[in-house]
């Protein structure tokens, strides 16, 4: 790959963080919505990995996952419904030197801005890709949404949703260059947390579902998962994550995946009975779209007027 | 903006070696109109193009306009398929299509008669039609074609049969690909043209192919000028003077992207749509050569949220779309507007609403550009008037953008887009670019949204700024960017929002008025209607009539000055290429009448009785159509009482001038 001209500067000393160098504000999600521990593990990764706060953005669309950016002490851009990943590809092409993290949720992502999810994982831009799933339409007070489980009585849906949940990991898994896919629960947070980071080293577009509860509109909806920890199955691999001693303790339904077999990962993702929980995929040999169509070329005057001048000479009828 | 300048270009008289020498009846022009049609695929695009190339290197006014069909590969031989190219050729400036033609090279009688029947040719007007159909094996073929030239002749038309086909024939296998290089060699010779500046053309066009192909299309051309020299028995002199400086020939599309290119954007963001593509197709081509990148989106929307993030991130960015297109924009542009990021946004127009009609103008869209997306979301709008506009358009739009923070459309149309004409080449200056991207830290306690008290602007953080870190929020917000629902900081932002295109209107000068600041009649337009109506007016005021014009290039804001010029005239008239709804029609009265978009716009700023024309036939407005409308609206104003003022002029009356405008 070729160096951007615009990120020829270096930062030449070690820089410590702290996690309040991130925060900011007071979240104002409800209690015990698992959005609370994506902030942590996210704060957590920028902390650890010392990104600079300014050269930093978290890009978001709406509903309350969309809410995230305001709670980051970085460069934050709340936009629109469903157009996160545009915007942040806008970004990402315009200046390859920043960090850029997207947080969109099950409606913003699969439903409105559903075309935007298919094409940004087809351009595999270098961004990191947050999927606050909760199943249900937040903000606007608890309306199915496409990964709403079938049956699921909502304000849209007083008698039971008729369709089948749409399964973001699959959906992902089955786009033509998708580099890399892995799936989070809210309640592992150091689970989360191995995940975020193996997502943030990654370079190309790294999807991470997160299945999140929602205390106030699905209260009951996740305790299948959250009594039984066998139904949570831990992806391991030498690749891929490591789970702690502590853990497995608890986590006992653990897997050997290898992240680069994606016919494993497109079975495992199908698994409706267990929530598999790791990297389902990885291939960093899938191109970025703005390595491939970003010129190695600093836009100077001198530049442009010899480009405009030979142009021009094409159309130029002398006297 | 840059005024255009053609009109002031220094001239010299032409080498008169340029005129045809063997006696013939030779006839002296000052302008004239010719169209070359065939099926799609054979060329006719092409002919015209390099026509017009020559007569401009030769010194003569142009203006060429493209004749496409809907479709790609509509059926061979079908009335509405007919494509080529259209060019009208003056002694001086050219600045519109004009009224009908005076000269057509048919490839058949078909593609012929789509053009009778749309009124495009003068009546007589020189018909040369290739004859090959005479002599088709299929009957019902020659039958079409003899009614057809029968007819031609009995209405009056000057048919002559040129055997094309038979000509190329003795020179290539497939005169499909060479009949307009035979066609163009007559043109050559019927119009004096220089032969030799046809070779170059064609040198230039096909250059890169094998030297066989070149040397083919040397000898159509050269026996296309034999041809012509031998069998016709007349040719035309319009006389030429070339410009001192460069002139570039580009259509409207191509000077944006050039415009593109010297603005120093660095991004563009599209989807393809007619007929703004080309735009991109061209920046495509060329844009990585100075560091730029054309990314073709998924969709509208996606297009311009990718364009509002690279602006975010400190890059300008331009979108190019059409109606359709802009439609899909408008939620993402109030965003831009309410985050205050710096965007510009190509309109290029078409016939609409809905699909509407892709490949024709209209100047529909200017109401929703000023008014769309939601809430109050004001932006720049500029409309470009001839193909020179089209470029300089995209320097200011870039500049404004930046300076305040705003977006700006530039308000195209497929007939700026799809036409050309010579304009002065221009010379880049560095001033045009955007300055670095700003990095330098941000002073503490400054604020994201440091709203001026008189101007609204407020210095922008950008990315990548130590100190400056915020979240930008399409939620209504207080000046340090946090979410604000409380009711005086909504009306503080709103008020910032607003002031800011009273403080860009505080900076432009105000029109010009083609013709005298008082008179009898002024007539507005915005737009690719500019060279029409000017031809108008200059033609009545040559007989001595009290008419001017004004052309505004800022449609939002609006200069200032226009009040004191609308004062000089008794009466003001609109002539826009869109819907307005007919005064002579039995349910329409001055309380339920729809005017044409720039009327309404200045009735409701300056409060003055402001009448309308338009047509919306999907093409150019003629400059006769319009001579006519102003020459009843004149006559209409002749026979009132004076008035000074324009104010007290009722609506019925000028109703009913635009009816008599119509019906003469």
């Amino acid at each position: 790959m070729t160096t951007n001209a615009t990120e020829c500067l270096l930062q030449l000393c070690d820089e410590q963080f702290q996690l309040e160098d991130y925060q900011s504000g007071v979240p104002r999600w409800c209690s015990g919505c698992g959005d609370n521990a994506i902030l942590a593990a996210v704060q957590r990764l920028c902390r650890d990995e010392a990104l600079r706060p300014e050269k930093t953005v978290f890009v978001s669309g709406i509903g309350c996952s969309s809410r995230f950016p305001h709670y980051m002490k970085t460069y934050g851009f709340h936009g629109i419904h469903g157009r996160a990943l545009p915007v942040a590809e806008g970004v990402k092409m315009a200046r390859p030197d920043l960090t850029v993290f997207v947080n969109t949720g099950d409606g913003d992502c699969c439903s409105i801005g559903a075309a935007h999810w298919i094409h940004a994982i087809r351009y595999n831009m270098n961004l990191t890709v947050f999927l606050h799933d909760n199943q249900i339409y937040g903000l606007t007070k608890k309306q199915a949404s496409p990964t709403s489980p079938i049956g699921t009585k909502s304000n849209t849906t007083p008698r039971g949703s008729y369709l089948e949940a749409l399964n973001p990991v699959s959906v992902t898994l089955g786009v033509q260059n998708v580099s890399f896919v892995a799936q989070a629960v809210d309640w592992i947070p150091e689970v989360l947390f191995d995940i975020v980071k193996a997502a943030y080293h990654h370079r190309g577009l790294s999807f991470v579902r997160i299945v999140q509860r929602c205390p106030e509109w699905l209260p009951k909806s996740f305790d299948p998962w959250l009594h039984d920890p066998n139904r949570v199955q831990i992806l391991a691999h030498a690749n891929g994550l490591h789970p702690s001693a502590a853990l497995s303790r608890t986590y006992k339904n653990q897997l050997e995946h290898d992240p680069s077999n994606i016919h494993r990962a497109r079975e495992l993702a199908g698994d409706s009975v267990n929530i598999p929980v790791g990297i389902l995929y990885r291939n960093p040999e899938v191109p970025c779209y703005e390595d491939l169509i970003r010129p190695d070329l600093l836009r100077t005057p001198e530049l442009t007027r010899s480009v405009l001048d030979s142009e021009m000479d094409k159309y130029t009828i002398w006297p | 903006m840059r005024e255009s300048t053609l009109r002031d270009s220094p001239r010299e008289p032409a080498p008169t070696t340029l005129a045809p020498t063997d006696g013939r009846n030779v006839v002296t022009l000052t302008e004239h109109i010719l169209e070359i049609i065939s099926d799609s695929g054979e060329g006719a695009q092409k002919c015209g193009q390099s026509f017009g190339s020559i007569a401009a290197q030769m010194g003569n006014g142009i203006w060429t306009t493209e004749i496409i069909p809907a479709e790609i590969r509509p059926p061979a031989r079908s009335v509405a398929g007919a494509s080529g190219n259209r060019i009208r050729i003056g002694a001086g400036p050219v600045t519109n299509g004009g009224d009908e033609t005076d000269l057509v090279v048919a490839f058949n009688e078909q593609v012929l008669l789509g053009r009778v029947r749309a009124k495009e040719l003068k009546p007589g007007c020189t018909i040369l039609l290739e004859n090959m159909w005479r002599t088709d094996g299929d009957p019902t073929v020659v039958a079409s074609y003899v009614e057809t030239h029968d007819r031609l002749v009995a209405a009056g038309f000057r048919v002559i049969e040129i055997p094309m086909e038979q000509e190329c024939r003795k020179l290539v296998s497939d005169p499909r690909r060479g009949k307009n290089m035979f066609a163009l060699g007559m043109l050559c010779r019927l119009y004096s043209l220089d032969l030799k500046l046809a070779v170059d053309q064609v040198v230039l066009a096909f250059g890169k192919k094998d030297r066989k192909v070149v040397d083919a299309n040397i000898s159509l051309l050269e026996a296309g000028h034999r041809w012509a020299a031998a069998h016709l028995d007349f040719c035309y002199r319009i006389p030429a003077v070339r410009a001192t400086e460069p002139q570039i020939v580009v259509n409207g599309n191509t000077a944006i992207a050039l415009g593109v290119l010297a603005s120093g954007m660095e991004i563009c963001a599209m989807y393809p749509i007619t007929p703004a593509t080309s735009v991109s197709h061209y920046l495509s081509d060329v844009f990585e050569k100075v560091g730029g990148v054309v990314h073709q989106a998924e969709d509208e929307i996606a297009a311009c949220a990718f364009a509002i993030g690279a602006s975010y991130a400190g890059k300008c960015t331009v979108t190019v779309t059409s109606g359709p297109g802009y439609s899909l924009k408008q939620e993402a542009l109030g965003l831009a507007v309410m985050g205050e990021i710096p965007l510009v946004v190509v309109n290029v127009q078409r016939g609409g609403p809905s699909t509407g009609q892709p490949t024709k103008v209209e100047q529909g869209d200017l109401l929703t550009t000023l008014f769309g997306s939601h809430g109050d979301a004001p932006k720049v709008v500029i409309a470009p008037a001839t193909i020179e506009d089209c470029f300089y358009s995209m320097i200011t739009a870039r500049r404004i953008a930046e300076t305040f923070n705003m977006v700006v459309v530039v308000l195209s149309d497929a007939s700026l887009a799809t036409s050309q004409q010579p304009f002065p080449r221009p010379k880049f200056s560095e001033a045009w670019m955007a300055p670095p991207v700003d990095q330098s830290p941000v002073p503490k306690g400054a604020q994201p949204y440091d709203w001026d008290e008189n101007t609204g602007l407020a210095r922008r953080f950008i990315p990548g700024q130590p100190g400056g870190m915020h979240t930008l929020t399409g939620l209504a917000h207080d000046r340090d960017s946090h979410v604000a629902y409380d009711a005086n900081t909504n009306e503080q932002a709103l008020r910032a929002r607003s002031l800011k295109l009273a403080a860009l209107q505080r900076t432009l000068a105000a029109p010009t008025v083609f013709g005298d600041a008082a008179g009898d009649l002024l007539v507005i337009g915005w737009g690719s209607t500019k060279g029409a109506i000017e031809e108008a007016v200059a033609s009545l005021r040559a007989q001595g009539r009290r008419v001017s014009s004004m052309h505004l290039r800022f449609l939002q804001p609006l200069p200032s000055g226009i009040k004191e010029i609308l004062r000089g005239f008794q009466q003001v008239l609109t002539v826009e290429n869109n819907w307005s709804d007919r005064p002579e029609d039995p349910i329409i009265d001055e309380t339920n009448r729809r005017y044409a978009a720039l009327a309404m716009l200045l009735r409701a700023r300056y409060l003055v009785d402001i009448d309308c024309f338009t047509e919306d036939r999907g093409q150019p407005i003629k400059p006769s159509t319009i001579r006519r409308v102003l020459e009843a609206k004149l006559n209409s104003i002749d026979r009132r009482p004076a008035t000074p003022d324009p104010v007290p002029a009722s609506p019925t009356r000028t109703g009913r001038a635009t009816q008599e405008g119509r019906k003469s």
